[in-house]
């Protein structure tokens, strides 16, 4: 067993499975939203009508996502979180990876968690092959670090001699596989991965659920957003149900799952 | 509720009273995530950072031709092709060349040159507001960005400046020792660019309306900056102090400067080299500090 556990860091490796890594206290997230829909049009006579009135764009909304919301995480932990779509569960797991500030409580952390987007570093006119590099750079990884985990990406995407082509040719799975393989080729303390597993096929499935897996292991903790129950279930030791940006119920995975369900 | 109260509980261990969530973290050392560095820490995470600063410059530029038939031909054609216009323009149409010895020399550097600093500034104003899902995604500092755009500028300036020699000597102008000198006038105007490139990101990531008044700026800023004339001509019967402000402007010290080095052959003089450093000192500490300001607000509501 012991050769199966990667150490990420020296800090880690002195923490034992069970201490916290993450707290959520009483935590609330609001946000100004631009562009919504309005009745006006939006012309430029009726900007300039604002201006001169000195009224605000109407279309900055603000919008309490997350309200008030608290929970522990431990090491080695993988925590589901569903909810139905505009619960709050992306703009939580912002809030976690300290990329979104809090309105009100706090979020502590051990260790800088990182949100599994390694996607928005990526182009998809350059080729695999470059955009691993690219991807690796963008997480903080050293030339060396991606020499040595190159192979075993490319291995991990599973897409073969599509690696010298450009992204654009890549099939949507292929496309997620790539950018799993490249996300997950850095070892975290914390992880947060919001809808990565959707797509790819069964084989994918497997192998990315047995790295999420490994990362438990290794006393890392793993947040999982995704709306198949099904990955959650086979991955997830605890699952939190979020509604309308509170927790309506955190638990079991089956106790919840079975309770959502039946909603 | 009771959920996280039974975690804190199982946490304690030691039937120790109940302690608050903030308690708790304490007691484990967990902070709070978001803080800026300070300065020299911030410094240090860029230079960590050197790698994915060039690779990501490289890749805009590869992916920017990679939907066009000729490719990367266009790093070379697209400043010909500003340069025919400008001297279709202001050579053959309006004339301007009579004063001027070897005008076309004297305005394609002139077009170079400001159009570097052009690009880099608007480039550095998109960098941050057009990167977005990226900030939001991803831990790095965030002076990478335009770092990144600069950088990209200046891969593009290599293949200008290539195609400016060459029309340089075309038009008759010999080669000098004194352009051993041109990539120290081009360092000395890259961190300028540079400078202000961070000081317009900041400025486009809180301003978004700056992208639609940015062009308008920088073009007055191009006819005031000597592109088209000599700078000294307009400029000798103005008051003392706006003709200062006109020779003092970066961007004409900086053709003027490469002016001298490229076509006249003559090594600039103290005041030219006194403006270009300066410029490009304060611009960097400037605008770095500015931008490091606000680190930890970039990409949020």
């Amino acid at each position: 067993m012991a050769d199966v556990m990667q150490k990420p860091s020296e800090e880690l490796s002195k923490m034992t499975v069970g201490t916290p890594t993450v707290i959520v206290d009483d935590l609330h997230i609001v946000y100004k939203v631009y562009g919504a829909a309005n009745k006006q049009k939006g012309n430029a006579a009726n900007a300039l009508r604002r201006i001169v009135r000195r009224q605000g764009r109407p279309e900055m909304k603000e919008v309490h996502a997350v309200r008030g919301v608290s929970f522990v995480a431990n090491h080695g932990e993988a925590i589901g979180i569903i909810g139905r779509n505009g619960s709050g569960k992306s703009t939580l797991l912002r809030a976690i990876a300290g990329l979104l500030p809090a309105h009100k409580g706090a979020v502590y952390t051990n260790g800088q968690p990182s949100l599994l987007g390694v996607n928005a570093a990526l182009m998809k006119e350059l080729t695999g092959e470059r955009n691993i590099v690219l991807g690796c750079y963008a997480m903080g990884m050293s030339p060396g670090e991606t020499r040595e985990k190159y192979d075993e990406i490319v291995d991990f995407s599973g897409i073969g001699d599509f690696i010298q082509f450009p992204m654009s040719t890549y099939s949507s799975g292929m496309g997620a596989r790539l950018r799993f393989a490249i996300s997950s080729a850095k070892t975290h303390d914390v992880l947060l991965i919001d809808e990565a597993l959707a797509t790819g096929d069964r084989e994918f499935r497997k192998k990315s659920k047995d790295r999420i897996m490994q990362m438990r292991e290794s006393a890392g903790t793993v947040f999982l957003v995704a709306h198949n129950l099904d990955v959650i279930e086979e991955t997830c030791n605890r699952v939190i149900w979020l509604h309308k940006g509170k927790i309506k119920m955190e638990g079991d995975p089956q106790e919840v799952l079975g309770a959502y369900n039946r909603v | 509720m009771s959920q996280p109260e039974s975690a804190v509980a199982d946490a304690q261990a030691g039937g120790q009273a109940q302690e608050s969530l903030a308690a708790l973290a304490e007691r484990y050392g967990l902070r709070r995530a978001i803080a800026r560095p300070t300065l020299p820490a911030y410094l240090r995470q860029l230079w960590d950072r050197r790698h994915f600063i060039v690779t990501y410059a490289t890749s805009r530029n590869v992916s920017n031709y990679s939907e066009s038939a000729l490719g990367q031909l266009w790093q070379v054609l697209t400043p010909l092709l500003n340069a025919a216009v400008y001297w279709l323009m202001f050579g053959v149409i309006l004339a301007q060349s009579k004063h001027i010895e070897n005008y076309p020399a004297f305005l394609i550097t002139g077009v170079m040159v400001f159009t570097f600093t052009q690009r880099t500034v608007t480039g550095g104003a998109k960098s941050i507001s057009g990167n977005l899902s990226l900030i939001r995604a991803l831990h790095f500092p965030r002076a990478t960005l335009p770092l990144a755009y600069a950088i990209q500028e200046l891969q593009i300036l290599g293949w200008s400046m290539g195609v400016l020699i060459v029309l340089v000597l075309i038009t008759g102008e010999p080669i000098s020792w004194l352009w051993l000198l041109i990539p120290v006038a081009l360092i000395f105007q890259f961190i300028f660019n540079l400078g202000a490139s961070l000081f317009m990101a900041r400025i486009g990531a809180f301003v978004r309306d700056i992208t639609q008044l940015l062009p308008f700026i920088l073009r007055t800023w191009l006819y005031a900056s000597g592109v088209f004339y000599m700078i000294t001509d307009k400029t000798k019967d103005l008051p003392g102090a706006l003709r200062w402000a006109m020779e003092f402007n970066p961007a004409a010290a900086y053709i003027e400067f490469m002016r001298d080095l490229l076509i006249y052959q003559r090594f600039p003089e103290r005041w030219a080299w006194v403006t270009c450093i300066f410029w490009a000192v304060f611009a960097a500490i400037g605008g770095f500090w500015y931008f490091w300001r606000a680190e930890e607000r970039y990409g949020r509501g």
